[in-house]
C-alpha cells in the first residue's frame, strides 16, 4: 500500500469530514430556517467530497476496507484533520468564524491540488473548487455583516475570531505524507500558501471593521493525531450507530 | 456546449431520456448533462459514464439505480461508473431542460457573471416563474437541494428557487 498516499488523502478529508459533522449539527438548530439550510448544504458538499476522497483511499488501501470504515471506525488519535474544524459550534460567530478561516485556506488549497499529478485527486479538487467557493462567499458575507453590524455582533464576531486565530497556523504545517507527496508532484506545499492567506484573511477581517489578532505562539497537533477534547464528543456522535449497532447498513 | 452527449448510443438515449431527477422529476437525466457517454458493448452489455452536479447530490444514487432499473426493462445489463472530471457546469443543462425547470417553477440559471450580481450584490435579474417580473429578491443563497438558492418575487409574492449557475 502507498502509505504515504494514503495518509495524505486521510489528512485531506478528515478536514472535510469534521466540519462537514459540525455543520450537520446545526441541522434544526439553525438560527433561522435559511441559515439552517446554509449550513446543512455545506456540510453536505463537504460529505460529497468526502466520499470521493475515501472512495479512494479505500481502493489505494486494497484490502477490503471501505469508505465508511474509514469514516466510521477510526479512533480518535487516526483522525487527522487540524484542531480548527473540530471545535465546536459555541454560537452563530463562532460557526461563521470558524467556516470562513477553514474556507479561505481550503479554497486555496483546492486551487493548488487542482495541479496535482494525481489525476484523481485532481479531479476531485476541480468538483470541489465550484462548492467552496460558494461556502467562501457565504462566510465571508457573514464576516462582514457580524463585523459591521449592532456592537452586539461585532463583539461576538471579534471574540470568535480572537479564539480560533490560534489553530490558523497548524493549517500551513506539514506533516511527512505532506512533505513525500509534494516531492512527488502529487501534494501541495500548504507552507508557501500560508502569507497570501493572512493577506486575505487580513484585508476581509480589516473591511469588516474587526481586529486582526496578533499572537505569536499557536495550538497544534491535529495533523498528527492529538486533538483538543471536543473531538472525542464528535466522533461519539458520528460514529454511534456503527459502533452500537456493528456492520449495520442502510 | 454539448460535449456531454458526444458517447451516447443513439439507440439507448431515448430510453436513458426517461430517468429524471428524483428532486426535480421534470427534468430528464438527459437534458440535465449528467450521463457523460452510454455506449453498448457486448450485445447487451451497457457501460455508462454519469458525473455528480455536486458532489454530495444524494440523487446520484437514485439515478444510478433508476438507469439499472430501465436498462435492465429494456433488456441490458448496466455498468455504471461516477466520474468527476471533467466536472459538471449548468452549461450542460440544455435549451429543453431549462424550459422544463422554468416551467416546474424553477428559475433557469443566470450567466456566471450575472449570476454574481445576483447572488452577491443583490441585483433584481432573475424572473419570478409566477408572473415573470423581474423585481425578485434573493432570500437564501442556499435552498432546498445542494443545486438551488431560494428567491421571492416583490410582485406576486411567489416564493420560488433558483437553478444556482454552477461553472
Amino acid at each position: 500500500m502507498k502509505e504515504n498516499l494514503y495518509n495524505y488523502i486521510l489528512g485531506i478529508a478528515d478536514n472535510s469530514l469534521i466540519l462537514g459533522q459540525r455543520m450537520g449539527e446545526l441541522t434544526g438548530h439553525g438560527p433561522s430556517l435559511e441559515i439552517d439550510i446554509a449550513c446543512t448544504n455545506i456540510s453536505l458538499d463537504l460529505f460529497g467530497q468526502v466520499r470521493s476522497y475515501y472512495q479512494y483511499a479505500a481502493k489505494i488501501a486494497g484490502d477490503g476496507r471501505t469508505e465508511d470504515d474509514i469514516a466510521m471506525l477510526r479512533k480518535e488519535r487516526d483522525y487527522l484533520n487540524v484542531l480548527l474544524v473540530e471545535q465546536p459550534n459555541t454560537d452563530f460567530a463562532y460557526t461563521i468564524a470558524r467556516q470562513y478561516l477553514f474556507d479561505v485556506y481550503h479554497a486555496m488549497f483546492l486551487t493548488a491540488l487542482q495541479s496535482s499529478h494525481d489525476i484523481t485527486l485532481s479531479a476531485i479538487a476541480t468538483k470541489s473548487i465550484k462548492e467552496v467557493s460558494y461556502h467562501q462567499r457565504f462566510s465571508s458575507d457573514w464576516i462582514k455583516r457580524l463585523g459591521d453590524g449592532t456592537n452586539e455582533s461585532k463583539l461576538k464576531i471579534q471574540n470568535a475570531v480572537n479564539t480560533l486565530w490560534t489553530y490558523t497556523d497548524e493549517l500551513f504545517h506539514q506533516t511527512e505524507a505532506d512533505k513525500a507527496m509534494v516531492t512527488e508532484h502529487i501534494g501541495v506545499d500548504v507552507t508557501q500558501l500560508k502569507k497570501a492567506y493572512y493577506q486575505k484573511v487580513t484585508s476581509l477581517l480589516t473591511e469588516a471593521a474587526l481586529e486582526v489578532p496578533k499572537l505569536k505562539w499557536f495550538q497544534k497537533g491535529g495533523k498528527s493525531g492529538i486533538h483538543t477534547e471536543h473531538l472525542g464528543y464528535l466522533l461519539s456522535d458520528l460514529q454511534y450507530m456503527q459502533r452500537t449497532y456493528p456492520n449495520m447498513e442502510w | 456546449m454539448q460535449s456531454n452527449l458526444q458517447h451516447i448510443d443513439p439507440i439507448l438515449y431515448p430510453i436513458l431520456e426517461q430517468v429524471s431527477d428524483p428532486e426535480i422529476p421534470v427534468l430528464s437525466i438527459m437534458d440535465m448533462g449528467v450521463v457523460r457517454s452510454a455506449t453498448i458493448s457486448d450485445k447487451k452489455e451497457v457501460k455508462l459514464q454519469i458525473t455528480p452536479t455536486y458532489s454530495g447530490c444524494p440523487a446520484m444514487d437514485v439515478i444510478g439505480d433508476d438507469i439499472k432499473t430501465i436498462l435492465n426493462k429494456a433488456g441490458y445489463n448496466a455498468h455504471i461508473e461516477l466520474v468527476l472530471a471533467p466536472a459538471w457546469t449548468t452549461d450542460w443543462i440544455t435549451p429543453k431542460g431549462r424550459k422544463a425547470l422554468e416551467t416546474y417553477g424553477i428559475a433557469a440559471p443566470l450567466e456566471a457573471n450575472a449570476d454574481k450580481e445576483v447572488l452577491l450584490n443583490g441585483k433584481r435579474m432573475v424572473k419570478c416563474t409566477n408572473c415573470k417580473s423581474q423585481n425578485t429578491r434573493l432570500v437564501s443563497q442556499f435552498g432546498s437541494t445542494a443545486c438551488k438558492a431560494q428567491f421571492q418575487c416583490n410582485d406576486c409574492l411567489e416564493p420560488f428557487d433558483y437553478f444556482k449557475c454552477l461553472k
